[in-house]
């Protein structure tokens, strides 16, 4: 179902790499409105994100910024606007599709398959990358096989990056929700998107565990060349990490720009602390 | 001690893919085979062929199709037994229309009639799910059943409303029919269901078996990593309706030799999603430690008070049985849930680490 185009971008291999020169326009939100019956969720927001930032989205809660993910995502179709990426305007599309165009995402509560083990949770990561059809998987001997080879490969070295290889093997079920969390950064690796969407990577983690993952959303974005685009609400994370932040309100865009000029704006300390009426 | 994986290295990714990673494994497995394929056909008695070992393997493979659907893409089937059936039937129209095609390839085409209309009613999955599922499914076992029943045309007009089974030859030996022996039988279903045993191995180990366990955990993850949904639980409904039919046309073909539409009502659904449930679903293993429980065990409860020269009466033994059999479902399904595939992969944790405890 994927057009064309996409798919050979990713039998050559080259999704991370788009093309787009670092500091580029990769993704361009316009106008965007969403609303469920009679609940505007999202009301006229434009924003972008330029290749190879960190982009932080922060607000109040319920301020929209999971369905701002959702929509560029493809999981949401908003009512109004639309959405350039990599240069294609699109209205919306299924989600599988948004994967083949390079978006890549983690969730708020933890989505991972848990009756499968760490490894088989990233390398399900790879599926839109595997080509290789069922007549082949029958026999696995062969294509599947080195095909098989060839994604554990890189797979391995995404477990690596993220220090997970003593549970390789155990049913993520099992795990601790930190590192629960760290398994689905890897999943998402995995799928060598061009932007990744990361809904509160940090939610409910101890100070260790957010330095860690810190530090993975760092090095992803120095060493992969990886655009980030982050909802999270411990400030001190979102200031440190983020090149920009786009600050949201009631579905409304109340600020937008580098840490300093937010942390300082009047209208984002209002929606924060309240104001007196 | 008889169980130790240490001094077995994996130096690459390929050998860490063998099927059998673990040297102990692969002898048992070729022990099993041995007594498969060279023990018991030698020393199997006409009764045992017919009453334990053909419909162990039938049925296990029918658990199987099952399986692939219910325990690894999570769509539940009350199907299965009308599936069967038009593996059965379309074998049958086969066999009469083509009388020279070879019973091999029959059955092979007639898993195809089955997968089409398995897809066909699993359309509706990407809609529904869960128990609504499973009710759609339900439509297929009736709708499926009544048209058996009215269609005369794939009797072929027989006045009894049921299918006979013709002599049937292949390579100068009769493999079905009233005249065939029941070694040749054994021995085609065997090789039917180790090939078709081995490619659902491969097939869920790889690629589209997580696909399809990433379906079953969570579909909306699934989506998001660029899972096409539709396409994973079609291509389920497919392959698991091709085993399906494929077992019905042995079931019919290899072992009953005679069917009436009834045979493949709901009780056969059942009896096979009991199979898949004890034996753990998402296992393949399961599939056939579940039939030699449920299909085998009667068989063998019957024999024991005989073995020692107990009169019993024949309706109270089978109440006994049916009790036996009742309160060890309850008593696996109490102790694992995961079913008799997860009992044995707990005793061959404990045997790894064994005498240690951990």
């Amino acid at each position: 179902m994927n057009q064309p185009s996409i798919q050979s971008g990713i039998q050559a291999g080259v999704r991370a790499d788009d093309g787009i020169e670092k500091g580029g326009l990769l993704l361009q939100v316009d106008n965007i409105s969403l609303s469920f019956g009679g609940v505007k969720a999202i009301s006229n927001i434009s924003f972008d994100v330029k290749k190879g930032e960190i982009r932080a989205i922060i607000g109040p809660n319920g301020a929209g910024k999971t369905s701002m993910l959702n929509v560029i995502n493809g999981f949401y179709h908003p009512q109004e606007g639309k959405i350039t990426f990599r240069g294609k305007e699109r209205i919306s599309m299924r989600p599988h599709e948004a994967v083949g165009q390079g978006i890549a995402r983690t969730f708020q509560n933890v989505a991972l398959f848990k009756g499968m083990s760490t490894l088989d949770n990233i390398m399900t990561g790879r599926s839109e990358l595997m080509k290789k059809n069922m007549f082949w998987q029958m026999l696995w001997h062969g294509p599947a096989l080195s095909e098989e080879v060839e994604h554990r490969t890189r797979v391995e070295d995404i477990i690596d990056f993220l220090e997970i290889q003593h549970i390789r093997r155990t049913p993520v079920g099992n795990l601790p929700y930190g590192l629960q969390k760290r398994v689905e950064l890897g999943r998402a690796l995995a799928m060598e998107p061009s932007l990744l969407l990361l809904d509160e990577p940090m939610a409910g983690m101890n100070l260790e565990e957010k330095e860690d993952m810190s530090r993975f959303i760092i090095e992803v974005n120095q060493q992969f060349g990886t655009t980030i685009a982050l909802i999270e609400h411990d400030m001190g994370v979102v200031m440190d990490l983020s090149d920009r932040i786009v600050v949201l309100d009631y579905g409304k865009k109340i600020a937008d720009g580098a840490p300093e000029e937010v942390r300082n704006n009047q209208d984002v300390i209002d929606a924060y602390l309240g104001v007196p009426h | 001690m008889l169980y130790r994986i240490t001094g077995q290295f994996k130096t690459n990714y390929r050998s860490d893919y063998a099927l059998f990673p673990v040297r102990q494994d692969m002898f048992l497995l070729a022990v099993i085979l041995f007594f498969a394929w060279v023990v018991f056909p030698l020393m199997a008695s006409e009764f045992a062929f017919q009453t334990l070992l053909i419909p162990v393997l039938i049925y296990a493979l029918a658990a199987l199709g099952l399986n692939i659907l219910t325990g690894y893409a999570g769509q539940l089937s009350l199907g299965t037994g009308a599936f069967m059936g038009v593996g059965a039937y379309a074998c049958y129209k086969l066999v009469t229309i083509f009388p020279d095609l070879n019973l091999m390839l029959a059955i092979g085409f007639s898993g195809l009639f089955s997968a089409a209309i398995g897809l066909a009613f699993g359309l509706p999955s990407l809609r529904i799910k869960g128990f609504y599922l499973a009710i759609a499914t339900l439509a297929a076992q009736f709708f499926l059943v009544w048209l058996f029943e009215k269609w005369s045309w794939l009797y072929n007009y027989n006045a009894s409303g049921a299918i006979q089974v013709p002599t049937i030859d292949m390579f100068g030996i009769t493999v079905a029919g009233p005249t065939a022996s029941s070694m040749v039988q054994y021995y085609f279903v065997l090789f039917i269901v180790s090939v078709i045993t081995l490619l659902a191995i491969n097939i869920t180990r790889g690629r589209i078996g997580r696909m399809w366990k990433a379906v079953r955990d969570m579909d909306i993850a699934a989506e998001l990593v660029g899972i096409n949904l539709l396409r994973a639980k079609l291509i389920a409904f497919g392959v698991s309706s091709y085993i399906v039919g494929v077992s019905g046309a042995l079931f019919v073909f290899l072992w009953r030799g005679a069917a009436e539409p009834n045979l493949f009502d709901i009780p056969l659904s059942f009896r096979i999603l009991f199979i898949a449930i004890i034996g753990g679903l998402g296992s393949i293993l399961g599939n056939f430690l579940g039939a030699i429980l449920i299909i085998a065990l009667p068989v063998i409860l019957n024999i024991i008070p005989e073995a020692f020269g107990v009169e019993v009466d024949s309706s109270l033994l089978e109440h006994i049985n049916i009790m036996i059999i009742g309160a060890l479902i309850i008593a696996v399904l109490i102790i694992e849930p995961h079913g008799l595939a997860r009992i044995w992969a707990v005793i061959r944790e404990k045997l790894i680490i064994w005498p240690f405890p951990h």
